[in-house]
């Protein structure tokens, strides 16, 4: 007899412009299974699940449902059938409390609300799967780790059989991650469906029963635990192999490059959010700065390069206290950004090639003519640059907007490289791009500390910290927990200074 | 959702037959609205759509008075092109055309019997000068706290027009004038040289003029590039180091002085004096050019001569009984034919599948 799965895709396709994000793929949840979806960014993981969940609706192919086939009109549709999803980003309300922002959107919730009934259900759920919250905290007072457990008691709450989470490690510490493993693999032990969405193979190794892996919208494998390893995963997911190291040569200078002495600033609702902040990168040294998404890191990049204002301290570089200095002030000192949010701040979407190449140096007097832009000259960088990069574009003047996630990061390199700075910020480089893009990024970036740029790097992923990093900086709640040559450390210890441990207690 | 069981989806390119066949459905899909407005008033929408197109379009006569509304029309829609460019709201070109009609006036009153060839460009100079500090007002707590522009540049207009009421009902009325508010005529030295015998004036030579230095500017100068990036993405601009403050006053300060030429060109061209109702809303159906040409300077010139055509034509058969507020109503329908079909250019509607077991759903 066929098995009855608590949930089953059938030939699922799904054809955005331009791209085949699903191609005829195939996937099933059994009860009381942790089935981890694999693939690289790009590869379809989220579109599949946003198929299963309600949210898109496939080209082809059939949705079943204990045995039942379906058609989901919207997420209600899914989550009455029993399917959750837990999104990368919370979809949480700050002002309401955590009772409230489960029964949002809920329609069995009865036209008199007795909140304390929902509270006492809520905790008598959260403590039968070791998910600790208090139902009637305040959402905005939570931790990251905290709103994401109350997405998932959300679901439960909702009777979801199958609960999808799409990255869900992104935001957490190593600490948090492991607590969460162990919370999923409790709720599958009451017969129900977890999938776990994921590009990371440690995590794979870890918790999966089962695991598919995506490539460009396919699956290529479905494998059962015993049945797979690290490097048969990763050779699945790229298809083809993959150099993992790539090694420092020289050592870094020792000139001081950057300097910051006790810097704070304010964040957007005016609260402090960098205070006492100190350390110097040298000439020729990749400083990374490792922490928590959220714990200052964007605000520290910004106010670096004079996009913030510092409220005390001072930013030294090469020698000179930029402190205060206008943005453009700052360039001219020679420091280039690559912000974390690539079309929101560091392209401009719907300008092409060519005027987003010369952002930083149209008005550099070889790029003019009087008051004119000199384009015969700006045309003839961008096919530089576009050959001496690898950037793959259909045209020099189509909005860049139609880029692929990895050739935009290169056209911005490539323009912040050849801007000539002493110091290069990096912030979340290679978010978003897949095995390939990320190994151009980061030669790229250890190429320039060869020839002794200073870099600040940013990043959300320990691995890519210790992989190009000399010394990493952590940060958590706007301090630094503390400094550590990358060699004299590991995963663990940096892990604790995230949580704001420091160095002495990991002792 | 648009109807159950339809979806609007994106279009990532937009098809090219789309970009000429919509636009041109749209105005006949606008003109036949309009002519259901026309048919229940009892008159044929043929007949009046006909004598509107010749009357406009069909006669040397009619063909010059268009061009005479196609130079205001081409100014301020140069004129607030460039602040949306920047994305900079100005929804002020009436009043800064009336404050360049008036700075412009000033000068051919004070100097009666000016005829040397200063007066007209000083006439030009101050006119600008005079739009465009009026623009300014709005565009300084625009660019220190962020003040909504959209706001203060409406309600300068009236600001503005209640001044230049004031002056010809008050100090400036002509003596002469059979208590008309006006003022007095202007010496032949403080009007603009016609075409001719026609009523074109010398305001067409800065119509075509600021259309291609708007094109330059725009496109090929640095600060241009400035003003183009800080419009489609003012983060980039600070990230870039742009000075977005000082760009904010130096846009709004040339829009506004652009449709104050505008205001000093219809003084000096074709009145001869500045009187009450000098614009029949030139500065507001600019707003509406500016985006129909999707702030293309070259499209300006073109809808602006359309547009035109179509005050000129209205004007034809108001003799006829048509009231003038039908002509500003098929204005109307055609901005929001033509934006509405612009949906159409970029996205497309697509049949969903129909639900098997979707009814015992909750």
């Amino acid at each position: 007899m066929q098995e009855t799965y608590l949930v089953e895709l059938k030939n699922i396709t799904k054809r955005f412009p331009g791209v085949t994000a699903n191609d005829k793929v195939n996937f099933n949840v059994r009860k009381g299974e942790i089935h981890v979806l694999l693939g690289e960014n790009g590869s379809g993981k989220s579109t599949l699940m946003s198929i299963l969940s309600g949210l898109y609706r496939p080209d082809e192919g059939e949705i079943i449902v204990r045995g039942i086939k379906m058609v989901f009109r919207s997420p209600r549709n899914a989550i009455s059938a029993g399917i959750g999803m837990v999104h990368q980003h919370f979809k949480l309300i700050d002002s309401f409390s955590v009772a409230e922002n489960v029964i949002l959107g809920d329609d069995r919730t009865a036209p008199v609300l007795n909140i304390k009934d929902v509270e006492n259900n809520l905790a008598q759920l959260s403590a039968r799967y070791g998910l600790d919250i208090n139902p009637s905290s305040m959402v905005w007072q939570l931790s990251v780790g905290e709103k994401q457990r109350v997405e998932i008691v959300k679901m439960l709450y909702r009777g979801s059989q199958v609960l999808i989470l799409d990255e869900p490690t992104a935001v957490l510490t190593p600490q948090e991650a492991d607590k969460l493993f162990r919370n999923l693999r409790e709720m599958a032990g009451t017969g129900r469906g977890i999938v776990v969405i994921t590009h990371k193979l440690n995590e794979v190794m870890e918790i999966a029963d089962r695991v598919t892996v995506l490539r460009r919208g396919k699956a290529v494998a479905t494998l059962e635990r015993g049945q797979f390893n690290r490097t048969d995963l990763a050779w699945l997911m790229v298809g083809q192999d993959v150099v993992l190291q790539n090694k420092k040569k020289s050592p870094p200078g020792q000139r001081k490059v950057l300097e910051l002495k006790g810097v704070g600033c304010l964040n957007d609702l005016g609260r402090n959010c960098l205070q006492d902040v100190s350390f110097t990168v040298h000439q020729g040294e990749i400083f990374g700065i490792a922490g928590v998404a959220g714990n200052g890191q964007r605000e520290l990049a910004e106010v670096i390069a004079g996009l913030r204002r510092a409220t005390e301290g001072s930013i030294i570089v090469n020698g000179t206290d930029i402190t205060g200095f206008s943005p453009r002030r700052v360039i001219d000192h020679g420091v280039a950004l690559v912000p974390e949010d690539r079309l929101g701040t560091g392209l401009i979407p719907n300008m092409g090639a060519v005027d987003n190449l010369v952002l930083k140096d149209y008005r550099r007097r070889e790029m003019s003519r009087g008051p004119f832009l000199n384009r015969r000259k700006a045309y003839e960088k961008v096919k530089q640059l576009v050959n001496r990069f690898e950037i793959k574009l259909s045209s020099l003047d189509a909005p860049v907007k139609l880029m692929s996630g990895g050739n935009l990061q290169r056209l911005l390199l490539a323009r912040e490289i050849t801007s000539n700075p002493k110091l290069l910020i990096a912030v979340y480089p290679v978010r978003g791009l897949d095995i390939k893009a990320t190994e151009a990024v980061h030669n790229l970036l250890l190429e320039q500390r060869e020839r002794g740029m200073a870099i600040l790097l940013i990043s959300e992923d320990l691995e890519e910290i210790f992989k190009l990093s000399d010394r990493i900086g952590v940060l958590c709640g706007g301090r630094i927990t503390g400094i550590i040559p990358s060699e004299m450390t590991d995963i663990e210890e940096i892990g604790l200074l995230m949580m704001g441990g420091t160095g002495e207690m990991v002792l | 959702m648009i109807l159950p069981g339809y979806v609007i989806e994106k279009r990532l390119t937009p098809s090219s037959t789309a970009y000429v066949i919509i636009p041109i459905l749209s105005i006949i899909l606008a003109l036949a609205a309009g002519a259901i407005f026309l048919e229940l008033s009892g008159r044929n929408c043929f007949e009046i759509y006909s004598r509107m197109f010749s009357g406009a379009f069909g006669s040397r006569y009619g063909l010059s008075e268009t061009v005479v509304k196609a130079i205001p029309l081409t100014l301020t829609g140069i004129g607030v092109a460039l602040a949306f460019r920047m994305q900079l709201w100005n929804i002020g070109g009436e009043g800064q055309l009336y404050m360049g009609a008036f700075a412009a006036t000033w000068v051919a009153l004070t100097f009666p019997g000016g005829s040397g060839w200063w007066v007209l460009p000083t006439m030009v100079l101050l006119g600008m000068l005079a739009g465009g500090l009026w623009a300014l007002i709005p565009a300084i707590p625009r660019a220190i706290w962020g003040v909504n522009e959209i706001i203060t540049t409406l309600m300068l207009n009236y600001v503005a027009i209640f001044w230049v009421d004031y002056l010809v009902f008050g100090p400036w009325k002509d003596p002469n004038g059979f208590n008309f508010p006006m003022t007095a005529q202007f010496s032949p030295g403080a009007i603009l040289p016609a075409l001719g015998n026609s009523r074109i004036h010398a305001g067409l030579f800065f119509g075509l003029a600021l259309t291609v230095i708007f094109y330059l500017i725009i496109y090929h100068t640095r600060w241009g590039y400035e003003i183009r990036v800080t419009g489609e993405n003012p983060n980039s601009a600070h990230y870039a180091g742009m000075n977005s403050k000082r760009n904010i006053m130096l846009v709004m300060f040339f829009s506004g002085a652009i449709c104050g030429l505008a205001g000093m060109s219809e003084v000096a061209g074709i009145a001869g004096r500045l009187q009450q109702g000098l614009s029949p809303g030139y500065g507001f159906t600019a707003i509406i050019i500016a985006w129909l040409s999707r702030l293309n300077p070259f499209a300006i010139v073109i809808v602006a001569f359309l547009f035109a055509g179509l005050q000129v034509g209205g004007y034809i058969v108001q003799t006829s009984g048509i009231p003038s507020s039908m002509v500003t109503m098929l204005q109307g329908l055609l901005l929001f034919f033509v934006l509405g079909g612009e949906l159409l250019t970029n996205y497309t509607i697509k049949r969903m599948p129909a639900n098997p077991s979707g009814d015992d759903m909750r």
